[in-house]
């Protein structure tokens, strides 16, 4: 898997859906007969991944949201992972 | 249906029932001879209305279910199945069709599209017309290939599955080429799981050791030609194993079926289990029948359990197995699943490994085995019920 690039667009992938479950207290992605409960910070990226958005504006509104700086590095390196999943579907 | 706990929870007691299973009906035009449905299923002769499945659906949501499995029989036999499909959709659960394809017409899919519907998991019986059509009794192979079609082209994940036993694990390479043919995103290969009319017909069904090495070999190969295109579920046949599947993440964890008559399991087999007084969904709301039903919290935790479970370092990975397969081979559901070597009832499974390895699969095709298909004849007589 190639590095995933700053322009790139990343939007939820096709059968994947991504929502807000209060009864578990996180974000969760499902697909066919199955789920991913998500930690905090891969549901804030993934909740910016709306194929409207490239990945250094994600990083961006990241960033502003978290009062942080430097989050590139780790949130390509989650993307680069999410993609390989299918968790994310990627247009240059 | 395989299960996978998803990561990061617990089984804790009342944690939300993350799956829902609806067995809708169990009209269904296929017979396979494999089908977990309960032998019995003939005696259940009402089903519920669509305003009561709605409520379930509404109840259970509230309760953190997510996943919404519409199983049966065929779910399709029911014509309020876009309605069932448009209210989850609404309430926000992942919604499953798991179907023979058989009612699945251009009118219908277009409709539970537009309902909402997520995802179509399309059963095969084998890449053969010859054998789908023997181990269904019916002459589906046709239609099916065309509902796979219909799928794809309205831009579904295609998910196939195939059930796996001694009559079709040798085409498991056919198999994996005609899921890859058709476009398949998804192709899970499940081996038979010895409940209801499968444990019926257990001696015909269950493969031999060197069978599943095989499609096992098969898979791996595939798997290295094809990447990432096509993911392939391989669900090992417990009955190899020395150690049990965690069944259900343990029973009233996050499992909650409902069968047509409306009595709430926490599993799809686990009517059989006695001395449980499974509740209804007519008679008490889905909250109490989760959380605090004597039949619910009776194998939650591992109070119920005993040795070799019970000072087991590993209780808490499998939960003791499967408590259907203690009872089916043991007479008694609190019993270690005899698929784990530390039980002492181990034997009863190697056995019939044993046995099935003395018959050559070949003369089992040959000789045409004698296998009881599911359907409502049978039933009666298996049953001793004449409704």
């Amino acid at each position: 898997m190639s590095d995933i690039g700053l322009a790139a667009k990343p939007s939820i992938g096709k059968g994947f859906r991504l929502q807000w479950e209060p009864a578990q207290n996180a974000h969760v992605l499902l697909y066919p007969e199955g789920m991913v409960k998500l930690n905090g910070s891969a549901g804030e990226i993934l909740k910016r991944c709306d194929g409207n958005r490239s990945v250094s504006a994600i990083v961006d509104d990241l960033e502003q949201a978290f009062g942080a700086s430097g989050l590139s590095k780790d949130v390509t390196n989650f993307m680069t992972y999410a993609a390989a999943k299918k968790w994310i579907e990627l247009r240059e | 249906m395989n299960v996978p706990p998803p990561p990061g929870l617990d089984a804790k007691a009342a944690s939300p029932p993350l799956w829902l299973l609806l067995e809708l009906t169990y009209r269904c035009p296929l017979h396979c001879a494999f089908c977990y449905n309960p032998t019995d299923f003939a005696k259940t002769s009402t089903e519920l209305g669509t305003d009561d499945w709605i409520r379930v659906l509404r109840e259970a949501r509230k309760l953190g279910a997510v996943q919404l499995g519409l199983s049966g029989g065929e779910p399709l036999s029911r014509d309020d199945l876009e309605d069932i499909v448009a209210e989850a959709h609404t309430l926000g659960f992942y919604t499953n069709l798991v179907t023979s394809g058989v009612g699945l017409n251009e009118r219908r899919i277009s409709a539970l599209k537009q309902a909402g519907l997520d995802h179509i998991q399309l059963s095969f019986q084998d890449s053969t017309r010859e054998l789908n059509d023997f181990l269904s009794s019916t002459r589906t192979f046709d239609l099916k290939a065309k509902v796979a079609a219909l799928i794809k082209q309205h831009d579904y994940p295609m998910v196939l599955n195939v059930v796996l036993h001694r009559l079709n694990i040798d085409h498991v390479e056919a198999i994996l080429e005609m899921a890859e043919r058709m476009g398949a995103d998804y192709l899970e290969l499940a081996n038979t799981q010895y409940y209801g009319w499968a444990w019926h017909n257990r001696d015909q069904l269950l493969p031999s050791r060197e069978q599943v090495e095989r499609a096992e070999q098969a898979t791996a190969r595939f798997r290295e030609r094809v990447g990432e295109r096509m993911k392939v579920y391989f669900v090992v046949p417990d009955y190899f194993e020395r150690r049990p599947k965690p069944c259900m993440n343990g029973l009233g964890s996050i499992f909650l079926t409902v069968t047509p008559d409306g009595t709430a399991l926490p599993c799809h087999a686990a009517k059989m289990l006695p001395g449980l007084d499974f509740p209804n969904v007519k008679q008490h709301p889905v909250d109490w029948i989760w959380r605090d039903s004597p039949a619910f919290n009776h194998y939650r935790g591992d109070s119920w359990m005993k040795e070799p479970c019970r000072s087991c370092p590993e209780k808490h990975k499998d939960f003791g197995g499967c408590r259907c397969q203690a009872y089916l081979m043991t007479g008694d559901a609190a019993n270690a699943d005899p698929v784990c070597d530390k039980s002492p009832h181990h034997h009863l499974v190697e056995e019939a490994v044993a046995r099935a390895g003395r018959t050559s699969p070949d003369r089992t095709r040959t000789e045409k085995p004698v296998l009881i298909f599911r359907d409502a004849r049978n039933s009666r007589t298996i049953s001793g019920c004449n409704g």
